[in-house]
């Protein structure tokens, strides 16, 4: 029974990464924040090269770096910097500075492959409760914020006027958005974390006529791109984290023709 | 009567910049309506940011009536097109409200029936009305408006500000608003204060309108308020380092 073993910790994973991601990802989607994710979950790649580095968790490693990528954006975008180029700075120069980072470790070579591209069949039992616990994080941040991060991402005015201070939404959102790459982080890798973060909600958004159904659609469809994408790494050897996403993302085009014929084409 | 805000030599600053607003003292009580106008970048929206406590004083103190209610119609909102928003979701925003009661402030707003619309899909006009609604929900003492009639065009400006009165008249609450629309703004108003960084003049419509400050800051007749309305447009946003009018309204700092 091997096989069913390690097949059913990547199918927790994979489960714990789209419960993480999918949610929080219409926020992204909603604010605008696609670039953002990619830039914090790049910045993981300079975690796990730390955290080997300094023989610590990779999970801590992945999620102390993010995090400070994360708050690092923020206060430049809270500084009127222009985001989109400050963005791409900092995404590509966080991937470049963990891989070379990473080619300095000394003693065991170290493959990042799996951390830039998932390597969700080698999840150890011991790896499934830090994401259990990451997973649980972001989950409950998100209910417990639910209604204030929506009213800060409408109208920051707004929130202000209901005594919710934006900025603090905003650092906890900064926060999940941490937690959710260090949990996705062996599921589909630091290059692939920002197309399980945006795809499912923008699948959803196909049928969904509110927030709450919006984000319970998006778990519903990673969860699915999770299981096809595993299923077709299995029946084709193909790589799990890539597949994953090449799911979701024939869950979106699919999503779209139908949507496109049947729905009354909303105002976009 | 006790006043619902009250502000002594409020400054406020964004940053080491020069402070966008000096020594306000400002006054409202319950069941007024207040006009704030003024050029762009005169501090309008910040002295409303600042008597709601949103942004914080440099100096002075505001003081708000304890437990005030207040309802703010936001100036925008920042809807993504990927956001699935209705109308009825919007209003129900951190408050629970049952259905009777939405379809009642829709109507009340004269925009019944909206309930399941998608916000993103909404004209101007509908726009403010249901931020209105949205305001109004929480039995208001205090309705503040900043620049509601942003992007409405002049019948629809006059049906927005009869609207306001209309509530006014039903709830006693009292207004608070920041304009630029001067011409018909003006009647509404039982008090005017016009603001270039510090209160240049105020009092009811017609003492304002003849007093010599702001005939300087806004010219003779609706001439100037259309001046400054095309101005404004082209700038959107307040911002502090606007030059501001020094020639015709003397700073004293």
């Amino acid at each position: 029974m091997i096989i069913d073993a390690f097949l059913l910790r990547a199918l927790a994973a994979g489960l714990m990464a789209a419960l993480a991601a999918a949610p929080l990802g219409c926020f992204v989607v909603w604010r605008r924040m696609a670039y953002f994710g990619d830039a914090t979950a790049h910045a993981a790649i300079l975690g796990v090269a730390l955290a080997l580095g300094f023989d610590l968790s990779i999970f801590v490693g992945t999620l102390v770096t993010a995090f400070g990528m994360a708050l690092f954006v923020s206060v430049l975008s809270g500084r009127g910097w222009a985001m989109d180029t400050t963005l791409g700075v900092l995404a590509h120069s966080a991937l470049a500075l963990g891989l070379v980072a990473a080619s300095f470790l000394t003693g065991t070579r170290v493959d990042l492959t799996a951390f830039l591209f998932g390597d969700i069949l080698t999840v150890r039992p011991s790896e499934l409760w830090g994401m259990a616990a990451g997973t649980l994080g972001v989950l409950a941040l998100m209910a417990w914020r639910w209604e204030a991060l929506l009213t800060a991402t409408i109208s920051e005015d707004l929130a202000l006027s209901l005594n919710i201070k934006p900025e603090r939404e905003r650092l906890i959102l900064t926060l999940a958005l941490a937690l959710a790459v260090a949990v996705s982080l062996k599921v589909v890798g630091a290059l692939l974390i920002g197309a399980l973060l945006v795809v499912p909600p923008a699948t959803a958004r196909v049928f969904a006529r509110s927030p709450e159904r919006m984000a319970i659609g998006a778990v519903i469809v990673a969860a699915l791109a999770v299981v096809a994408g595993l299923g077709a790494s299995l029946t084709w050897d193909t790589p799990a984290g890539p597949s994953i996403v090449v799911a979701a993302a024939t869950l979106f085009v699919a999503a779209l023709s139908v949507g496109g014929l049947s729905s009354d084409r909303r105002a976009r | 009567m006790n006043a619902l805000i009250e502000a002594h030599g409020l400054s406020v600053a964004y940053g080491p910049a020069a402070p966008v607003l000096t020594h306000v003292d400002f006054t409202l009580n319950p069941g007024e309506i207040v006009t704030i106008v003024g050029p762009n970048g005169s501090g309008k929206s910040t002295l409303l940011r600042a008597l709601l406590g949103m942004v914080p004083a440099a100096e002075g103190k505001v003081t708000r009536a304890p437990g005030l209610r207040v309802g703010y119609v936001p100036q925008k909102l920042h809807l993504d097109a990927n956001l699935p928003l209705s109308v009825e979701r919007f209003l129900r925003l951190t408050r629970r409200l049952d259905a009777d009661t939405v379809a009642h402030l829709l109507s009340r707003v004269g925009a019944p029936g909206l309930e399941t619309r998608a916000m993103a899909t909404l004209s101007g006009g509908q726009m403010q009305r249901v931020m209105l609604a949205r305001a109004l929900a929480g039995d208001p003492q205090l309705l503040v408006l900043d620049e509601p009639t942003q992007g409405l065009d002049q019948p629809g400006t006059a049906a927005f500000y009869r609207l306001i009165e209309t509530v006014r008249r039903e709830l006693g609450c009292a207004v608070l608003s920041v304009s630029h629309d001067l011409h018909v703004v003006m009647s509404a108003s039982d008090r005017v204060v016009c603001l270039n960084g510090h209160v240049c003049c105020e009092g009811t419509p017609s003492v304002v309108s003849n007093a010599p400050e702001y005939r300087a800051l806004f010219g003779l007749g609706t001439q100037g308020a259309f001046a400054l309305y095309q101005h404004h447009h082209d700038h959107g946003a307040d911002h502090p380092d606007h030059p501001h009018d020094h020639e015709t309204c003397d700073h004293d700092h």
